[in-house]
C-alpha cells in the first residue's frame, strides 16, 4: 500500500479549537488528508477525536480555525454543506431511524421534500452494496438489523451521496472480529477507488492494520503524526498515553492486610464486550491498586461486581476475610465500600436533584431519616460540610447538581463516598473529563484515603494517572487480568503491550 | 336484540356514523402528523374549540362557508406556531405547553365571543354546509341515504387519504417519520429537525381546527362553549388506537362514531327506558378503552415522541 506523498490533499483542518466550559476539547488541531489514504486519529477517550470530527461534519461550531474540502472552505455548523462537499460520516452512535427500511434511511434527505419517489435509488444502493461488499437487504427494517448491518447501512448512506471522504468514528467498538475484518475489506476497496478515510480509534492493532498514517491526539492536542509502517504498537501506546507527569504522585508505603479478595470471578460476555475470565485480585489496606486497560475490556463488569450491581456467574468474593453471600449495592455500602462511579451524570448523581438530595442518596434511609421522615436539617448540614471540606464551587446546597461543572460534581460525589470513611474505595475513571485542577484534587484525596489505610481500586484508561498513583498495577484485556506489577517496575510501553493483549498469549502458555 | 339489528341496518344510522366520524378524522390526522414528527400536541382540545369558533364567526360575519374553513385553519395554525415555538426550538415540556395551549385557546374563544357578541343571549345560527347531491350515487336506494353527506365530510376522508399518501409515498413523509423516530438521523442527512417538527405541528394544528370547525359549519349551525366536549382527547386516544397509522386511525374513528351513534339510538328503545341514560353516554368511551387495550399492545410508538432535540448538546 504505497501512497503517493504528492497526492492531492482532499481535506485540511486548520488550527481547530473548541471548548466546552472549562474543558478544552480541541486545541489548535491541524490535519491533512490525501486522496486514497487512510488516516487514523488515535487517542484515549476524551482526547477530542469525536469533537474534532463533529466540527468537521457541522454538528458543532469550532471556536477557532477552519475546514477546507477539496480546496474550498466549508461553512461551519452545517451538516448539509459537509454532505454536499462529499464528506460522509459514520457516527459512533448510529444515526438511523429504526422504523424505516434500509432504502428509506438511505434516501432520507437526498431528494427535494415534495418530489415523488426517486426512480433508481434501489438500483444505486444495490450496485454500491455489491461494489463495496456491504451486504444488506434494502427493504429490511433497520430496527431489526444487527449492529454490523446497521453500520453497513451508515456507510451506504455516505456512499449513496457520492462521499469522497469517509469519517468512521470508533467503527469497530461494536463489531465482532469477523465484522471488523469485513469492514476493513470494504475500506480497502474504497481507498482503491480513490476515496479517503479518517478512521477514529483507540485500538492500536486496528490502526496498525488499516491506516497509512496515524495522528495521535492527547488532551485535545496533536502530540504526534507517524507513518504506521515506520512505527510499532509500543511507540504508539507511549505517544497516546503520554510521558509527562505533573500530577500528584503517591510515595510507596508498606501494604496492609487484604480487605477484599476476588477469586476466579467470572461474568458472562455482553455482546462484543467481554466479561471477566476467572479473575483473581486482592485489594490491600493502605494501597492503591491501579487497573489499566483500553475501555471495554471488562472494567465495567469488574466495577459492577465490586459495587454489588452484578453477581459473578462463578468465583468468590471475600470482604474483610469473610466470603460474601448476599451481595448487593446496599450490602457493599454496609461493608464499607465507597464508590465513585464511572458515569457521574447517570450513575453518580440525579441531575435535577439539588446538592443536598444528591449528597444523602446513599444514606437517606439510615442517617438522615427517622421513622420514615426525612431530617432535612441534618441533610443540609451534611451537604454544606461536603461543600466546604471538598471545595465544591456552587451557589449553595439548593443548587441543582446538573448546573455544576464536571469537576465540582465529581467533588461532591467524592465527598459523599468518603463521608462514611470507607475501607474499600472503588474509583472508576474518577478524573475523566475534568480540568487539571480538579484532577489534582481528586487524586490527592485518593492518596489521602490510602494513607489512612483504605484499599483503593483505581480504574483508568490514562496510563499517566495509573502510573503516578498506583502502588501496584494490573492490566485488564479481554476480561483477563495481568499479574500485579510493583510501582516503577514497568514502562508505559511495557504496559501498552499488555493493554494490546500481546503479553497475555505468552503468560497463558507459561 | 332485534332492535340493535334494526338500528345497524338502517341507512340513517350509517349516515350518522360517517357524520360523527368526520371531525374526529380531521383532528386525529392533525394529531397523528404532530406525533409522527415527535411532538405530542395536547393543545388539540383547545385548538378544536378555537377552530369551531373562528370558522363559525367568520361565516356569521358574512364570509362564505369555505372561507370559514380557511379562517379556522389559519387560527389553528397560529396556535400550532405558538405550541411548536415553545416545544421545538425551546424544547419545553410538551405536556405543559399542550395543556397551556388548550386553556389559552379555549378561553380566547370565550373572550372573543363575549367581545364580539356582547348582547346576545342565545348564539346566532348560520346556514351550514348542506349534504351534497351526487348524481347517480345519491339516487341509489340504501347507499344514497347513508352517503348523504356534506362536502366537508368528503374532504375529511380525502384528507386522510392525502395524509397517508404523503407519509408513505413522498420524501416529505419519509422525513417526518424519521424525525419522530431519530432526529439525529435527520440532522445527519442534512435536513432541519426544527423546520420539520415545527411544520408538522403547524399543519397538524390547522387540521385539528378544521375538525373543530366541522362541528359549527357542518354538524350544527351554531357555536356553544361546550361543543367540542372532549373530542380532542378522544383523538389522542385514536392516534394510539391506530398505532400511528392513518388507515387504522380512520377505522378507529368510525368505530368510536358507531358506538356513539348506537348509544343515542339505544336510549330511545325499551332498553333505554329501563337503564339510566348516563350508562349509554359512557358506552362509547368504555368500548374505546377496551379496544385501545387490545390494539395498542403491539403498536410501534415513534421512538423520539416527546423527546426534545437539542443540536450539538453533549
Amino acid at each position: 500500500m504505497s501512497k503517493d506523498e504528492g497526492a492531492e490533499v482532499v481535506l485540511r483542518l486548520d488550527r481547530i479549537s473548541k471548548s466546552f466550559g472549562a474543558l478544552k476539547a480541541n486545541d489548535a488541531v491541524s490535519l491533512a488528508l490525501r486522496r486514497g489514504e487512510v488516516v487514523a486519529l488515535l487517542g484515549e477517550n476524551g482526547a477530542g477525536k469525536t469533537t474534532l470530527m463533529n466540527i468537521l461534519f457541522g454538528h458543532y461550531m469550532a471556536d477557532e480555525g477552519g475546514v477546507e474540502v477539496f480546496g474550498q472552505p466549508l461553512p461551519p455548523g452545517n451538516p448539509r454543506a459537509a454532505l454536499a462537499a462529499g464528506v460522509g460520516m459514520v457516527h459512533q452512535h448510529f444515526t438511523l431511524a429504526g422504523n424505516l427500511t434500509v432504502l428509506e434511511n438511505i434516501r432520507l434527505g437526498t431528494e427535494r421534500l415534495w418530489a415523488r419517489r426517486h426512480p433508481d435509488s434501489r438500483g444505486k444502493v444495490e450496485r454500491l452494496s455489491r461494489d463495496f461488499g456491504l451486504a444488506v437487504h434494502p427493504d429490511a427494517k433497520v430496527g431489526r438489523l444487527s449492529v454490523g448491518e446497521r453500520q453497513r447501512v451508515e456507510i451506504l448512506k455516505a456512499l449513496y451521496r457520492d462521499a469522497r471522504i469517509l469519517i468512521l468514528d470508533e467503527p469497530t467498538a461494536v463489531l465482532t472480529p469477523q465484522e471488523s475484518d469485513a469492514l476493513f475489506a470494504t475500506l480497502r476497496k474504497a481507498t482503491a477507488l480513490g476515496l479517503s478515510v479518517i478512521f477514529i480509534s483507540h485500538k492500536l492493532h486496528e490502526v496498525m492494520a488499516i491506516a497509512d498514517r496515524c495522528i495521535v491526539l492527547r488532551h485535545g492536542r496533536v502530540v504526534g503524526e507517524v507513518d504506521t509502517h515506520a512505527t510499532d504498537k509500543g511507540r504508539l501506546a507511549a505517544l497516546m498515553v503520554g510521558g509527562e507527569l505533573s500530577l500528584p504522585r503517591a510515595e510507596a508505603r508498606a501494604p496492609g492486610p487484604v480487605l477484599m479478595q476476588l477469586d476466579g470471578v467470572t461474568t458472562p460476555d455482553r455482546g462484543a464486550v467481554p466479561g471477566l475470565k476467572r479473575l483473581t485480585l486482592a485489594l490491600r489496606a493502605g494501597q492503591i491498586t491501579g487497573l489499566a486497560g483500553v475501555s471495554g475490556n471488562g472494567q465495567a463488569a469488574l466495577a459492577e461486581v465490586i459495587a454489588g450491581l452484578a453477581l459473578p456467574s462463578a468465583g468468590t468474593l471475600t470482604v474483610h476475610g469473610a466470603p460474601v453471600t448476599d451481595w448487593s449495592p446496599r450490602a457493599a455500602l454496609a461493608k464499607g465500600v465507597g464508590r465513585i462511579p464511572e458515569d457521574r451524570h447517570h450513575q453518580g448523581s440525579i441531575g435535577d436533584f439539588d446538592l443536598t438530595e444528591n449528597a444523602v442518596l446513599e444514606a437517606y434511609r439510615s442517617r438522615f431519616s427517622r421513622r420514615g421522615w426525612m431530617n432535612w436539617r441534618a441533610a443540609r448540614a451534611f451537604a454544606q460540610e461536603i461543600i466546604a471540606s471538598y471545595d465544591v464551587r456552587c451557589p449553595g446546597p439548593e443548587t441543582r447538581i446538573r448546573l455544576l461543572s464536571g469537576g465540582n460534581m465529581q467533588k461532591l460525589i467524592l465527598g459523599r463516598a468518603m463521608a462514611s470513611g470507607p475501607d474499600i474505595i472503588l474509583a472508576n475513571q474518577p478524573v475523566r473529563g475534568l480540568d487539571v485542577g480538579a484532577i489534582a484534587y481528586v487524586q490527592s484525596q485518593l492518596i489521602a484515603a490510602r494513607d489512612r489505610g483504605a484499599a483503593v481500586l483505581l480504574i483508568s484508561e490514562d496510563l499517566d494517572e495509573i502510573m503516578g498513583l498506583s502502588d501496584v498495577i494490573h492490566v485488564i484485556s479481554q476480561g483477563r487480568l495481568s499479574p500485579g506489577f510493583a510501582r516503577g517496575s514497568m514502562s508505559a510501553a511495557d504496559l501498552g503491550l499488555w493493554m494490546a493483549g500481546q503479553k497475555f498469549e505468552g503468560a497463558d502458555a507459561a | 336484540m332485534s332492535e340493535i339489528i334494526d338500528i345497524l341496518i338502517s341507512a340513517s344510522f350509517w349516515a350518522a356514523v360517517i357524520r360523527i366520524a368526520s371531525p374526529l378524522i380531521l383532528a386525529t390526522m392533525g394529531e397523528l402528523i404532530c406525533e409522527r414528527a415527535g411532538v405530542l400536541n395536547l393543545g388539540i382540545e383547545g385548538i378544536m374549540v378555537i377552530g369551531a369558533f373562528a370558522g363559525w364567526m367568520a361565516v356569521y360575519q358574512g364570509m362564505p362557508l369555505w372561507g370559514g374553513v380557511a379562517v379556522a385553519m389559519g387560527a389553528g395554525m397560529l396556535f400550532g406556531l405558538l405550541h411548536s415555538t415553545l416545544t421545538v426550538p425551546f424544547g419545553l415540556s410538551q405536556h405543559v405547553v399542550g395543556l397551556g395551549v388548550t386553556l389559552l385557546a379555549t378561553s380566547s374563544a370565550s373572550f372573543a365571543y363575549r367581545l364580539m357578541l356582547p348582547e346576545v343571549t342565545s348564539p346566532p345560527k348560520i346556514a351550514p354546509f348542506q349534504p351534497l347531491h351526487i348524481p347517480g350515487l345519491s339516487d341509489l336506494p340504501w347507499l344514497g341515504a347513508a352517503l348523504s353527506q356534506t362536502a366537508l365530510t368528503w374532504a375529511a376522508f380525502a384528507m386522510a387519504g392525502g395524509v397517508a399518501f404523503t407519509l408513505y409515498r413522498t420524501p416529505l413523509g419519509l422525513a417526518v417519520r424519521a424525525v419522530g423516530e431519530n432526529p439525529a438521523a435527520v440532522e445527519a442527512q442534512g435536513l432541519s429537525v426544527t423546520g420539520l417538527r415545527m411544520g408538522a405541528v403547524i399543519v397538524g394544528s390547522g387540521l385539528m381546527a378544521v375538525g373543530g370547525a366541522f362541528l359549527t359549519l357542518s354538524a350544527f349551525s351554531s357555536f356553544f362553549f361546550e361543543m367540542v366536549n372532549g373530542r380532542g382527547w378522544i383523538c389522542i386516544a385514536l392516534v394510539v388506537f391506530g398505532a400511528w397509522r392513518p388507515g387504522k386511525a380512520v377505522l378507529g374513528a368510525i368505530l368510536f362514531a358507531a358506538f356513539d351513534a348506537l348509544q343515542i339510538r339505544l336510549q330511545q328503545t325499551p332498553l333505554g327506558a329501563a337503564l339510566p341514560y348516563q350508562l349509554f353516554l359512557a358506552l362509547p368511551f368504555i368500548l374505546s378503552i377496551l379496544a385501545l387495550i387490545l390494539m395498542s399492545r403491539r403498536a410501534e410508538v415513534p421512538a423520539a415522541l416527546m423527546v426534545p432535540y437539542n443540536k450539538g448538546e453533549r
